[in-house]
């Protein structure tokens, strides 16, 4: 990656022309329009009393205006036998049986656990069965490969703020590293926005599907996040031009100042609510995307996922989110957080990180492979991620290095409890446990099935079910899907024998 | 593991002194090439020490399910299944033990690259200023906190090969180095070669690890190369030759001072750099990746009668056949699978796998950066899933890439004779789990601590109600 076009977003609301606007209940008409077009109608024109507020000018009215149209692909009740199970709820069971029924897992346990008998049964002796794996940072599709100029979308780098940018609107669906994620067991993953800003914008959370559409690879109910950066990249890229921030004492007044607007943002928006329903006029607030996003965070709708290496950044982080009454789920690079694992334990934040990465600039010189056991140890919840393209394809062998580390230190860590890292844990900060995750009844049907031991450097997922549909079968091509971009390519999309 | 006390063998000092003399006496020859001769070799401080009991990967001779390897004046001094443990030798219990010859990082920033970011601390980019000329030894940093990290995956050797250009900060963070050449608005004419790399031995405390300096001449080809010459392939491969040519020409020419009637395209400090290039003594590495970007580097090879070594060469699969019968070794990263530009479109899992099996002689490496050094061995465990024998594997990241760059007699085998650089594991050498639990480097034990394990200790202890500090 050599230069990059940088593009100006202009975001023109101009159009948008609010006169007048009296109470009125929101007309789902005006809401299809959706232009602020209808206040000129001709039945507006008649009474300025029955004129509506476009619904698009309501932020409350449309949470979700893109929402995902993920439908899962074929499957059937399947159960898969005899192989070492491990459920991400800290069990492993010898000989187990996972049996999988309309998208969902409806049964775990050892050999005695019923099959249906009309269910394909996957004979996985001498295998290993995990959740799917999930990585809860990535930049897949909006730096994908090949990481021309002309696809370098991940960082809206022209404010510090762009909380009101999505990751979704800039995912490439076609990018080949979904299939070699998929490859690697990857069932669910999330797609943040880079960390160039202090709020670099919504992320986006995916089924790992191929998919034609961003939309089509949506988690369907899964929240959204903000992404947050600390530290050295924001005041680098920022500082550099000759603004605000270049220091940290300049990032945190930003936080503060934003977080400050924010809530002057949510509170006007409750006044002119609460005057709209005491029968009053009031002229609705100007809606403002950024706004929305942190107002969104505060109303505990949208989650914080919070770059981080530094444990001092961390503790202030942790600070601000008081002030604020904030939740942060996640620091991610938090290679420091070893350093601080009883105050994350207690404040319930996770810590995603590399198993060992370390030295690839200041702010991550203290990185240790004994981060996540040390962690582990002090009762906080480990995440394993990737923030790569060739990590993603091997969290198993990430998690395993940081396992081994742990038990070069003395730290006596489970398999059992290490897979927790890439699935239910990973999938605690998504805000999506409830439904993956894990293997347990009622849960999503997303399996991996392992050659051996997950935790091996020689492991490979064999079949990963999505949902209770076969997306990647190692062993037959009509389960190895392939990008429209490799089409007629050298290897034609093919990567392994 | 059981351990006796070091002694000193007197019967030895003899022939270890009889040995510096020979080095001295051939230290005039050595002084006048480009080789470096480093400490390596006898040395009478290096105790006995005999690890019984242990499985050793020989590499060169197959395994050796529960042997004996003696290491005496530096060097391993005997191996097998029955060897004599010498009197008054330190014994370690090898049992459950797996021995290995040390790993040798074939393409690295090692020793010369602190902290990715932080320019100051980057040694390894050829500058503004010089290209082929530019020589990465001058940058080498013994003291650099990667060293005993990179140990502690047991690495003893490591290459360092210089990048074109100067270091700069990728704008995404996945992206933490770009190099950058001029490109618009640049400000400096990019160097078409990287420049000279060095080959560096691991030893703890050793304020001299240089083994070999000037050990290739970096070249990128494909889109970084294109780039490096104004734009175009067309362009770089045109001035190479241009290049190669002139520092034929200066040989030739040296003597009699007849320089100035030739236009040279290359400064004169680069040119010479390129004599020993054109000479046929020292090898082209040349990063390429796509399959037509190797034949190109192969045709050049054969026209301009240079020896080169690959490096990346994602599509080397597709030219196989081709580069095993021009018997170039290519440096490999066998996680490479993506089309990561559209110079790697064919880039495959089974790249490694598929060139050994037609003949090619292949490193495996780890990542450049020394922070990543580890991955060298998880790369060598995944060739192996895909394709490659656990024996290859192993070679690819210690006899190949010594015989690459052109260590083999000394280093990369266990093999009586060869210097006793040698890591014992507690399982698996290529497995997430395993571990060195001991490394001998010229014969002398290693410290298995490093600045991560002291950060690790200091927050492995308990509260005790003073800060870390104290710790």
């Amino acid at each position: 990656m050599r230069r990059h076009t940088r593009f100006r977003l202009t975001l023109s609301l101009g159009a948008v022309l609010i006169c007048g606007c009296a109470a009125a209940p929101v007309s789902p008409d005006a809401a299809q329009k959706g232009d602020g077009t209808a206040a000129n109608g001709g039945t507006a024109a008649k009474s300025k009393a029955e004129v509506v507020l476009p619904r698009v000018l309501d932020p409350q009215l449309n949470l979700d205006p893109y929402p995902s149209s993920y439908r899962p692909l074929p499957r059937r009740r399947a159960a898969i036998v005899g192989a070492t199970v491990l459920t991400g709820t800290g069990r492993q069971i010898e000989d187990g049986v996972v049996v999988m029924d309309e998208g969902k897992v409806v049964a775990v346990g050892d050999a005695s656990t019923p099959v249906p008998a009309d269910a394909q049964r996957i004979d996985a002796r001498g295998q290993w069965v995990t959740p799917g794996l999930i990585d809860v940072h990535s930049h897949l599709g909006v730096y994908p490969s090949p990481g021309v100029s002309s696809r370098q979308d991940g960082n809206e780098m022209t404010d510090p703020n762009t909380a009101g940018v999505w990751a979704e609107h800039s995912v490439w669906p076609q990018d080949p590293a979904f299939q070699r994620a998929r490859a690697g067991g990857v069932t669910t993953l999330q797609v943040l926005p880079g960390s160039a800003n202090l709020f670099g914008g919504r992320s986006v959370t995916l089924k790992n599907v191929p998919a034609v559409t961003a939309r089509a690879m949506k988690f369907p109910g899964a929240p959204y996040s903000l992404k947050m950066a600390c530290g050295e990249n924001p005041k680098r890229v920022y500082g550099g031009k000759g603004r605000l921030p270049s220091t940290p004492m300049g990032n945190v007044f930003a936080y503060r100042k934003a977080w400050l607007d924010a809530s002057e943002y949510a509170h006007k928006w409750a006044v002119y609510r609460a005057k709209i329903a005491g029968g009053e006029k009031a002229d609705p607030p100007k809606r403002d995307l950024t706004l929305d996003t942190l107002a969104g965070v505060r109303a505990g709708e949208i989650l914080i996922q919070n770059y981080c290496y530094r444990a001092d950044e961390m503790a202030m982080m942790i600070d601000i989110a008081h002030e604020f009454d904030l939740r942060i789920a996640a620091f991610h690079h938090a290679n420091e957080a070893y350093k601080i694992g009883p105050l994350l334990a207690q404040q319930g934040i996770c810590s995603a990180i590399w198993a060992e990465r370390s030295g690839t600039k200041m702010e991550a010189f203290d990185g240790i492979g004994e981060n996540a056991a040390l962690l582990h140890r002090a009762g906080a919840c480990v995440v394993i991620h990737s923030d790569d393209t060739d990590i993603i394809q091997r969290l198993n062998q990430e998690a395993a290095i940081a396992l081994g580390a742990g038990l070069r230190a003395g730290i006596d860590i489970s398999r059992a409890e290490a897979i927790g890292w890439i699935t239910s844990n990973a999938a605690r900060v998504l805000g999506v446990d409830d439904r993956t995750g894990s293997l347990e009844a009622g849960k999503a049907a997303d399996v991996v099935l392992w050659n051996r031991d997950p935790f091996s450097v020689y492991a490979l997922a064999e079949r990963v079910f999505i949902d209770g549909a076969l997306v990647y079968d190692r062993h037959d091509p009509r389960y190895q899907p392939r990008s429209d971009f490799e089409l007629g390519q050298p290897a034609g999309g093919d990567f392994h024998p | 593991m059981r351990r006796t006390n070091l002694m000193f063998s007197p019967a030895s000092f003899l022939a270890t002194c009889m040995t510096i003399l020979a080095t001295m006496l051939a230290a005039g020859p050595l002084a006048a090439s480009p080789a470096t001769s480093s400490a390596a070799g006898d040395r009478a401080d290096a105790p006995t020490v005999a690890i019984v009991g242990a499985r050793l990967e020989t590499v060169s001779h197959g395994t050796i399910d529960a042997g004996t390897v003696v290491l005496a004046r530096g060097r391993i001094a005997a191996l097998g299944r029955n060897a004599t443990v010498p009197p008054g030798a330190r014994v370690i219990d090898g049992r459950g033990l797996t021995v290995t010859p040390g790993f040798f990082a074939a393409a690295s920033n090692l020793m010369v690259a602190e902290v990715n970011l932080l320019t100051p601390t980057r040694d390894d980019g050829s500058g503004e200023n010089l290209s082929a000329g530019f020589d990465v030894q001058y940058g080498i940093n013994p003291a650099s906190i990667g060293v005993p990290v990179a140990r502690l995956s047991g690495v003893t050797h490591a290459a360092i090969t210089p990048l074109v250009g100067r270091i700069s900060i990728g704008e995404h963070e996945g992206d933490e180095t770009a190099l950058q050449g001029a490109g618009e608005g640049g400000e400096f004419q990019p160097a078409l070669f990287a420049g000279q790399a060095a080959i560096v031995r691991l030893a703890h405390g050793d304020v001299q690890p240089l083994v070999r300096a000037r050990s290739a001449v970096a070249l990128d080809l494909g889109e970084a190369g294109a780039d490096n010459a104004g734009g175009s392939r067309g362009a770089e491969l045109v001035l190479v030759r241009a290049a190669l040519a002139d520092a034929r020409h200066l040989a030739a020419n040296r003597a009699g001072d007849r320089t100035g009637a030739r236009a040279y395209g290359l400064p004169r400090i680069d040119l010479e750099a390129l004599i020993p290039v054109v000479q046929g003594r020292t090898p082209l590495l040349i990063r390429a990746s796509r399959a037509s970007d190797i034949r190109q580097a192969l045709a050049l090879a054969r026209e301009e009668k240079v020896r080169i070594i690959l490096e990346g060469a994602e599509e080397g699969w597709l030219a196989a056949r081709e580069i095993a019968g021009a018997r170039v070794p290519v440096l490999l990263d066998p996680q490479a699978d993506l089309p990561r530009a559209f110079e790697s479109l064919g880039a495959r899992l089974d790249n490694a796998a598929r060139l050994q099996s037609a003949g090619v002689l292949i490193a495996i490496k780890g990542g450049r950066n020394f922070n990543s050094l580890r991955p060298m061995r998880l790369n060598a465990g995944i060739a192996v899933a895909y394709g490659l024998t656990h024996d290859q594997a192993l070679a690819a990241i210690t006899l190949n890439p010594a015989r690459i760059w052109g260590l083999e007699g000394r280093i990369g085998s266990l093999e009586a004779g060869k210097d006793a650089d040698i890591v014992v594991w507690n399982g698996d050498p290529l497995e997430n789990l395993s571990d060195p639990v001991a490394l001998f480097i010229g014969g002398i034990e290693q410290p298995m601590s490093s600045r991560r394990t002291q950060l690790r200790d200091r927050y492995l202890k308990p509260d005790d109600g003073l800060p870390p500090a104290y710790h």
